[in-house]
């Protein structure tokens, strides 16, 4: 008995110990964004907790223009994927052919394409189309960044809306439109939010394409936090201010779509 | 229900409607297949091109077919190799840390304890930090040698602090990677533990094994395909590291954090050589196309049941 309560015990701390040693960083950055500049730089707990930098951040560098084209690029991107996406999965998961598995892998592969390989097309693309930091550009990029994955999570929601429903419905002469539209997203609706919210993650932190193709105008938070990189990083209570509300509102979308991520995120391999 | 018994509904002709729809109706896919196509294609074919030819933003009177100039340039630069040893380096560190250390905690975190959920949702929230923040809060908050608290907790034990970014760049970037995908590996390979069945690990209680030999022949093997998952995507991501270099060291000093990413990026936008760089994206295409060769087999496995 005592043994297997060393043994829980154990586990506790254990457990607890990793928890709060992966949070650490995290916990601390918000710590220091309520401190003044000269007590950031000193690791001391005991401090006047202060809004200073938070107000700082306001006032000097325009923080709600990049929080807005954080938002707008996001949705923006997030909603365009779920433009082409639902009727592809739509048609995908209740009118398959022959061709739907080789389809959808093909898809997956699209994504497996590292953005790397193709910044110099893209960019000059860009250039030439006057797309260099615009919101429409980095919407048109993550949109089709996250396609795949999106098609493939609402194509496992709609696998398992039973094709009986939608029958009855064309059956009453619902169209095309209207079987989509009245039927199965009412139906599917927490899916669909959650795929949105997963592509809404994916978006918000994404970096490598919003730092190498916008600089000012368009330049969502990632871009913002990049420009911290020196010497203006070395204000910690204010880089800490800045990133504390860059990363908040993610941090707690994710807490809630943690489920979400694993499908999303393996193609549905893990469950 | 009654209606759709009793007969069509008007306006629409029963007979005619069921044989035409289908085709149009599976053709709801196009407009993604199309537009997924074209990012594929015109961007690849366009590297490809791009990479047998002399141009440079800079000096447009330097055009020009270049054959296979720009990559006998690329495997006689050390600084290519250099970025190719460091990608390696970086992404078989990270794989190493990750997936070990992940699946130890997916089996911590999967017994019970007081606030288990909340120590779970502490322990995978650094995966939803946007990289430039992590990368930011580690250099300056933590790793700063004089103000960061890795330096203050060193002095307090009468240790010399490190410099770490100048002393052990590499290292820097892999420690601040793993921190990001670690909670990755350890949200799937928890996924992956839950679905274990307790009635196996009990039956293997009763005939004796211990703790270890139970992870080992009953644990170790159910998390295999998890771990195959999370190896592959993760080895997508790490290939293409960008974001981290990019506001820590800049891929210095010299080239000691410079991967291939980070190489493309400066050949293409910080010297303007479109050639070199597109040679440069076509071996990162080819080595992300080996690693996605055998997940999209791994995932078409799994479709099959």
């Amino acid at each position: 008995m005592t043994d297997s309560l060393t043994k829980r015990l154990v586990i506790a701390i254990l457990g607890w110990t990793v928890a709060l040693l992966l949070f650490f960083p995290i916990f601390w950055m918000v710590l220091t964004s309520f401190k003044s500049e000269t007590d950031a730089i000193t690791a001391r707990l005991a401090f006047a907790p202060t809004l200073a930098a938070y107000g700082e951040v306001f006032a000097r560098a325009n923080y709600l223009a990049f929080a807005l084209n954080s938002v707008v690029i996001s949705v923006g991107g997030s909603v365009l994927a779920l433009a082409f996406a639902i009727p592809a999965a739509y048609s995908m998961a209740f009118h398959p052919t022959q061709r739907t598995r080789g389809t959808l892998l093909w898809m997956l592969s699209t994504k497996m394409l590292p953005p790397v390989g193709v910044l110099v097309p893209i960019y000059l693309l860009f250039r030439t189309t006057h797309l260099l930091d615009t919101r429409t550009g980095l919407i048109l990029i993550y949109a089709l960044m996250n396609l795949p994955i999106v098609v493939w999570m609402l194509f496992t929601f709609y696998k398992e809306v039973p094709h009986e429903i939608l029958e009855a419905g064309r059956m009453d002469g619902a169209n095309t439109w209207a079987e989509v539209w009245h039927l199965l997203m009412p139906l599917t609706l927490p899916g669909v939010a959650s795929t949105g919210l997963l592509s809404l993650i994916l978006c918000w932190n994404e970096a490598f394409w919003s730092l190498n193709l916008t600089s000012s105008s368009a330049a969502p938070l990632t871009t913002f936090i990049a420009s911290f990189s020196s010497p203006e990083g070395l204000f910690f209570a204010k880089l800490s201010a800045a990133s504390t509300m860059a990363v908040a509102p993610i941090l707690i979308f994710g807490w809630f779509s943690q489920k979400q991520l694993v499908q999303g995120l393996t193609f549905g391999a893990v469950k | 229900m009654s209606a759709s018994l009793t007969g069509p509904a008007p306006g629409h002709d029963a007979k005619a409607a069921p044989a035409a729809r289908p085709v149009a109706r599976s053709l709801l896919v196009m407009p993604s297949v199309l537009v997924l196509l074209a990012w594929m294609i015109v961007p690849l074919a366009m590297t490809l091109w791009f990479s047998v030819r002399q141009y440079n933003l800079l000096d447009p009177s330097i055009h020009g077919f270049a054959g296979i100039d720009n990559y006998t340039y690329l495997v006689t630069d050390p600084d290519f190799w250099a970025s190719l040893e460091n990608t390696l380096i970086l992404l078989v560190a990270v794989l190493v840390i990750t997936v070990c250390l992940g699946t130890l905690l997916a089996v911590l975190f999967n017994q019970p304890f007081p606030g288990r959920n909340v120590a779970r949702v502490l322990a995978i929230s650094p995966f939803f930090v946007m990289p430039t923040v992590a990368a930011l809060i580690w250099k300056n908050l933590l790793m700063h040698p004089i103000y960061g608290v890795l330096g203050v907790v060193a002095h307090a034990f009468g240790v010399p602090p490190v410099d770490w970014f100048a002393h052990y760049p590499l290292f820097s970037v892999i420690a601040i990677v793993s921190w990001e995908w670690l909670p990755f590996a350890l949200l799937i390979l928890l996924t992956a533990v839950q679905s274990l069945d307790t009635d196996q690990l009990e039956a293997a209680r009763m005939d004796g094994a211990g703790s270890i030999a139970q992870f080992f022949f009953i644990t170790l093997p159910h998390l295999s395909r998890a771990i195959s998952v999370v190896i592959m995507i993760e080895t997508i991501f790490l290939l293409s590291v960008f974001a981290e270099i990019f506001v820590t060291t800049a891929g210095g000093p010299g080239n000691a954090t410079t991967n291939l990413a980070f190489l493309i990026y400066s050949r293409a936008l910080l010297q303007f050589d479109v050639g070199g760089a597109s040679a440069g994206g076509m071996v990162a295409i080819l080595l992300a196309n080996i690693v996605a060769f055998f997940l999209v087999r791994t995932v078409a496995r799994r479709l099959e049941t």
